[in-house]
């Protein structure tokens, strides 16, 4: 049963991904879009820019930021044994946003006359950004040992992070402040292929650290003394834990912006679809469900408009609200949370 | 295995706060004994979790050692060596509700599976057998969300059984069962005891059941002194049980084998 779920899931992703290279702003037709990808000659130029320049990596940069988001959502999830837990309320979403605002304000929102630096300058802003607040949770988690304690401390940071952007936007000019909104409605669209390998190995690598922890999340699933009684090394387990999932939701909030919604709601889809809590399976089915809905927004961002993409913050919430309510309706019934 | 699988002379124990000790028992003379079912009773507040603590490895005592059956020192071993000898039940929530009896034991298997967890086939055969002793076999394949508390309790018994360890503490396991579990449980443990040649250490407030089932007793009293004993010997010495609610409202009775009101 597991296994035809896993196949179901990996058929999801291979019918969304050409359905992302077909739909878009300009009309292809779907033989010429095979065509482009196979690599032979088409008769029009501009799709063949369109579609490896724009359309390709923006529905591989989906895939990835949605399955590092959501395997970030789990690892907390578990990590803080709270259904509730992920990227965005722990305060790493925030710190990266305040790296981000740091460096736009300060630059004045000059985009386009500074180019590669300034994007550059973007991506080093976040992930510093959301690194010292890591950093900051790490440190803290050496002193308050509670782990609901902890979790508030990371809420609580988060406010703290917030405060300091609205007192930079206050003070910044209001191209700065313009660009700097942009930037929080988040886009897949801002990786182009020749920062997709940057952003690709960065975010498979943290994938990859993320499964070596499948043992230890299991344990810990029992709580924290039973864990410990079985001879995990709880402190080292939660730093590693803490530091994979703020590496990932780092490296997307660079690329992407901060996105909500996706890490807090995809793992609890990937319980419920196949019905365990058990890592070995809900781990892949996570990165797998992550992906179909990354490249579901994405879709869905380019629909509608054939001026405009639409910002995925204004998305994820459409995905993930009716489902965390369902969540809490069902919440007796649900298997994992009894 | 040697009778004495554990003991401790004259220790003290309690916590570190900001440096400063803060003792909660002193002067504790006790030994566990392999084979046998031994009942820890206390009146709320007199520190049992923290004996129990102290005595699984998880916190040093303040003062003394808890020395193993081969003259080692309980926190000389390394967390690995210390989850093959102690293992523990207690009632501490869990988010195990999705996953299987079947998984929730072979979680039991922790200390000796390799880096990603894969069981060898010594290890299910252990599972297998922890869930059959404790009588779970027909439910191995449901979640835990949908058992009822005692057999849930029973599942993370079977658990400890699965750790393989020669001694198992369990804080309060029955605290949240009605009747029936209480009693199957205390003496699904005494089963374990035997068949197992297991050291049990069981916290409960279950004053009859635990007299009916245990081979020892340890009481702490409201003066906060350990009283050892085989329960034989307690019970025949009317006083000694009377000590665990001094200043309460309430008397031991040995025609009862429980405490009445005064």
């Amino acid at each position: 049963m597991t296994k035809v779920k896993f196949i179901i899931l990996i058929l999801f992703l291979i019918i969304l991904f050409p359905l992302c290279m077909v739909f878009g702003s300009v009309d292809i037709p779907a033989e010429q879009v095979v065509k482009i990808l196979a690599g032979a000659d088409v008769e029009n130029e501009v799709w063949k820019v369109i579609i490896i320049e724009s359309r390709l990596p923006m529905a591989l940069t989906a895939i990835l930021a949605g399955a590092s988001l959501s395997v970030s959502g789990l690892l907390l999830q578990t990590a803080f044994n709270n259904p509730l837990a992920g990227p965005s309320i722990l305060g790493i979403s925030t710190g990266a946003s305040l790296g981000v605002a740091i460096i736009m304000l300060a630059m004045g929102g000059a985009v386009t006359a500074l180019g590669a630096t300034y994007y550059a300058a973007i991506i080093g802003g976040a992930a510093i950004g959301a690194l010292s607040v890591l950093l900051l949770l790490l440190f803290l988690s050496t002193i308050v040992k509670s782990t609901t304690m902890l979790l508030i401390v990371g809420i609580l940071t988060g406010y703290l992070t917030s405060s300091a952007i609205s007192l930079l936007n206050f003070f910044a000019t209001q191209e700065g402040v313009h660009s700097f909104i942009i930037w929080g409605l988040g886009n897949f669209s801002g990786v182009t292929m020749n920062k997709l390998p940057i952003f690709a190995a960065t975010s498979i690598i943290s994938l990859a650290g993320a499964t070596l922890m499948i043992k230890p999340l299991n344990a810990l699933l029992l709580g924290n003394r039973y864990a410990e009684s079985m001879g995990l090394n709880i402190t080292r387990t939660r730093n590693a834990i803490l530091l994979f999932s703020g590496l990932l939701t780092a490296i997307v909030t660079a690329y992407c912006g901060p996105i909500g919604f996706i890490g807090l709601v995809v793992p609890h889809i990937a319980r419920m679809i196949m019905g365990t809590s058990n890592h070995t399976v809900i781990l892949p089915a996570t990165i797998l469900s992550g992906a179909i809905v990354g490249l579901l927004c994405a879709l869905i961002s380019v629909l509608p408009s054939k001026v405009e993409v639409l910002p995925l913050n204004a998305i994820t919430p459409i995905i993930g609200v009716p489902i965390i309510i369902y969540i809490i309706l069902e919440r007796k019934r649900l298997h994992y949370f009894n | 295995m040697p009778n004495n699988i554990l003991s401790a002379t004259d220790i003290s124990v309690g916590y570190h706060i900001k440096k400063k000790e803060k003792v909660v028992l002193s002067h504790l003379s006790l030994s566990l004994e392999s084979g046998k079912l031994t009942c820890l009773f206390g009146a709320n507040g007199t520190g049992k979790s923290t004996l129990l603590r102290t005595l699984s490895g998880v916190q040093p005592a303040l003062c003394g050692t808890v020395m193993l059956y081969d003259n080692k020192n309980l926190n000389s071993l390394s967390r690995i060596e210390l989850a093959k000898i102690i293992s523990i039940v207690n009632t501490d929530y869990t988010a195990a509700g999705a996953l299987s009896v079947d998984e929730v034991v072979s979680l039991g298997r922790y200390p000796y599976t390799g880096f990603f967890g894969v069981l060898s086939r010594e290890d299910k055969k252990i599972t297998d057998n922890a869930i059959s002793s404790v009588g779970l076999t027909h439910l191995r394949n449901r979640h835990i969300a949908t058992l009822s508390d005692g057999e849930r309790q029973k599942a993370m018994i079977a658990r400890a059984l699965a750790q393989d360890t020669p001694i198992i503490i369990l804080d309060e396991p029955t605290s949240f069962l009605d009747a029936a579990s209480r009693i199957e449980t205390l003496s699904l443990l005494k089963s374990l005891t035997r068949e197992y040649n297991k050291a049990v250490l069981v916290s409960t407030h279950d004053i009859s059941q635990s007299l009916a089932q245990a081979d020892n007793l340890w009481l702490l009293t409201s003066d906060k002194k350990l009283i050892c004993g085989k329960v034989a010997d307690i019970i025949a010495e009317k006083s000694t049980l009377d000590r665990l609610f001094q200043g309460r409202n309430v008397t031991f009775s040995k025609e009862r084998l429980d405490f009445i009101p005064n």
